[in-house]
């Protein structure tokens, strides 16, 4: 019995290892807050660093520049600690200190406290009673708490994030961290896998599988790990898109002959309401977030362009008149702008469109850039880049400054989906 | 396109072999002359019954039968296209004639696209291509109850490289029956 959980706890770490995703940032002009984060005392004493880990997150985003803390001695823990003059001189214009006390039942109490460093005042001061399994959690939301404070903006570090990796034939539909750590395998096949779509809660994941030797959607239960197919008709069956309440799915089927969009209840039906009724292909349809609408992609006109409708379905609005191709639109959580994938000279690139001004802003600059995913804070947009003939998750922020590339060992990285704000 | 004239090389290749080789095989060719592909399928599995030995060439392997054009599975498409050519006419009318003079047979057409451009989309190209060919089987008199059509997109792709060879062979329509 011992060896058989040593050997799958091995398999495990070996698992979360290959996979570990390995993220490079680079910005392009706009200002960035310094920050210095110092370590907590206590925290080498334990497991995971809390601020190895805040430092990563906030400096991923492209925002902050981190003041380098390393040399400390002693290691300030206490505001009465602190001498802001110091941080002043060092070009820091935000503190981060803290401490990790052990408890005695095996638990830590994880303190900190932001400081603003010219005005010398204290912005957050939080304490967490965690166990050390959740000291990484803990520092996910340290950042998050430390990301609103200074920006005004949502911290989306304690997010998830989902995706596909091909490995030769076998596909692993996998979700994360949403830095790439504590990958786990949410189902696996020989078949490929396509389009996972989170559900509003972050409880279901909805998505494609070709097990049964064609396109079939798929909704699974995440804690329980149960799954059941929720369209399985004749013909194709993709696109899965959950309504803002998480009570319908919007689908592509092809059932009545080309490829169209049905709406159905997340819990399943044989009745699929078929939405749009066109000539053409109506696919990737995509709820924006007070469920008003639906958009999709439809090349109804002769080329795919990107269109809306009510989400219950009638006349259909056209939203994208440049170039001949502009596919698989997604809403920002505001809802004021979709970004989708745009083919220009032969280049596929991730691009915006601000809805209330048409104006259009291409993000990327790869050759075949696909399946853009918002972060639920809108800040950060996840796509799929082709780097050498291989796929990787790539990430830019909306406004196209801030570059990341998130590479990994573990095979083609494919298809992802950006979890929801944590309800907890 | 290179793809049809070399295996119709392969075939007329084996199909003179076979005839060599075979001397009972030749005297029910005698009857249906390799050229001559109007004549009923069914003339040929009456004899092949006939003579035991014969049975496994004929009846039931028309399909794999690198003699038949009912062995060739596969159309090939333009980029951004979904227009059968003319060149795939002969391959489907051999198989809309052995759908519709076989009752029990049943079809799936699987429609793959290259793996430029959206994957959501792609799989709705692919769907567009088999559609297309289904289209043509019917008119030609096979039964569409009985053609599936479904899609793979970019998801299975049959040549591995990122350049137009392998794209063009990844623009294609397959045609599997069921039991394959």
């Amino acid at each position: 019995m011992m060896r058989i959980i040593l050997f799958l706890g091995a398999l495990l770490l070996a698992a979360a290892a290959q996979a570990q995703l390995t993220i490079d940032i680079t910005t392009s002009g706009g200002r960035q807050i310094p920050i210095a984060i110092a370590p907590l005392a206590g925290e080498s004493a334990q497991p995971q660093s809390v601020s190895a880990v805040v430092s990563a997150d906030l400096s991923r985003t492209g925002l902050f520049r981190l003041i380098d803390t390393t040399a400390l001695n002693p290691i300030p823990t206490e505001p009465s600690e602190v001498n802001f003059g110091d941080w002043s001189a060092r070009s820091a214009d935000a503190l981060v200190i803290g401490r990790i006390e052990p408890q005695a039942d095996g638990r830590v109490e994880v303190r900190f406290r932001l400081f603003d460093v010219a005005k010398q005042s204290q912005l957050a001061s939080y304490t967490y009673l965690v166990t050390t399994a959740q000291l990484r959690a803990t520092a996910h939301r340290i950042a998050d708490v430390i990301y609103e404070k200074l920006t005004g903006d949502k911290g989306a570090f304690s997010t998830k994030i989902a995706y596909v990796v091909k490995r030769g034939t076998r596909y692993e539909l996998q979700v994360a961290d949403a830095d790439g750590f504590n990958s786990q395998s949410v189902f696996a096949s020989n078949e490929p896998i396509m389009s996972p779509a989170w559900s509003p809660d972050g409880s279901r994941l909805a998505y494609v599988s070709f097990d049964q030797k064609k396109p079939i959607v798929m909704v699974q239960n995440l804690a329980q790990g149960s799954t059941r197919p929720l369209a399985a008709f004749r013909g194709n069956n993709s696109a899965p898109a959950w309504s803002p309440d998480g009570r319908t799915l919007a689908v592509a089927l092809s059932k009545d002959g080309l490829t169209q969009i049905y709406r159905m209840p997340s819990t399943g039906g044989s009745n699929p309401e078929r939405l749009t009724n066109s000539a053409g292909i109506d696919t990737q349809p995509a709820y924006s977030p007070d469920g008003q609408w639906i958009a999709f992609t439809s090349d109804r006109g002769g080329s795919p362009q990107i269109y809306k409708m009510p989400a219950a379905g009638g006349p259909a609005q056209r939203l994208t008149f440049e170039g001949s191709y502009n596919v698989g639109p997604r809403f920002s959580p505001d809802g004021r702008f979709i970004v989708y994938v745009q083919r220009d000279g032969g280049r596929y690139r991730i691009a915006s469109l601000e809805l209330s001004t048409g104006q259009v802003q291409v993000l990327t600059d790869g050759t075949f850039d696909d399946s853009p995913s918002y972060a639920p804070n809108g800040k950060m947009i996840l796509y799929e880049a082709q780097v050498g003939g291989h796929g990787q998750l790539a990430a830019v922020s909306g406004d196209g400054r801030v570059r990341q590339r998130l590479s990994s060992s573990a095979g083609d990285i494919q298809d992802p989906a950006w979890g929801p704000m944590p309800t907890n | 396109m290179k793809h049809i004239a070399l295996a119709a090389v392969v075939a007329v290749a084996l199909g003179l072999a076979g005839c060599a080789k075979d001397t009972s095989e030749a005297k029910i060719e005698d009857r249906n002359p390799p050229a001559q592909q109007q004549q009923p399928r069914t003339q040929d599995s009456t004899a092949g019954r006939a003579t035991p030995q014969d049975q496994s060439r004929v009846s039931g392997n028309e399909l794999t039968d690198p003699n038949s054009p009912l062995s060739k599975r596969s159309v090939y498409f333009d980029f951004d296209s979904n227009e059968v050519k003319d060149q795939y006419r002969g391959l489907l009318q051999a198989h809309a004639r052995y759908i519709a003079d076989h009752r029990d047979a049943r079809v799936r057409i699987e429609g793959n696209t290259d793996e430029r451009g959206s994957r959501e989309y792609n799989l709705a190209l692919g769907q567009r291509r088999a559609e297309a060919v289904k289209r043509i089987m019917t008119v030609m008199g096979a039964d569409g109850a009985r053609i599936e059509t479904i899609s793979y997109g970019e998801e299975k792709p049959k040549s591995a490289g990122h350049d137009e060879t392998a794209w063009a062979e990844n623009r294609r329509a397959d045609i599997r029956y069921a039991g394959e």
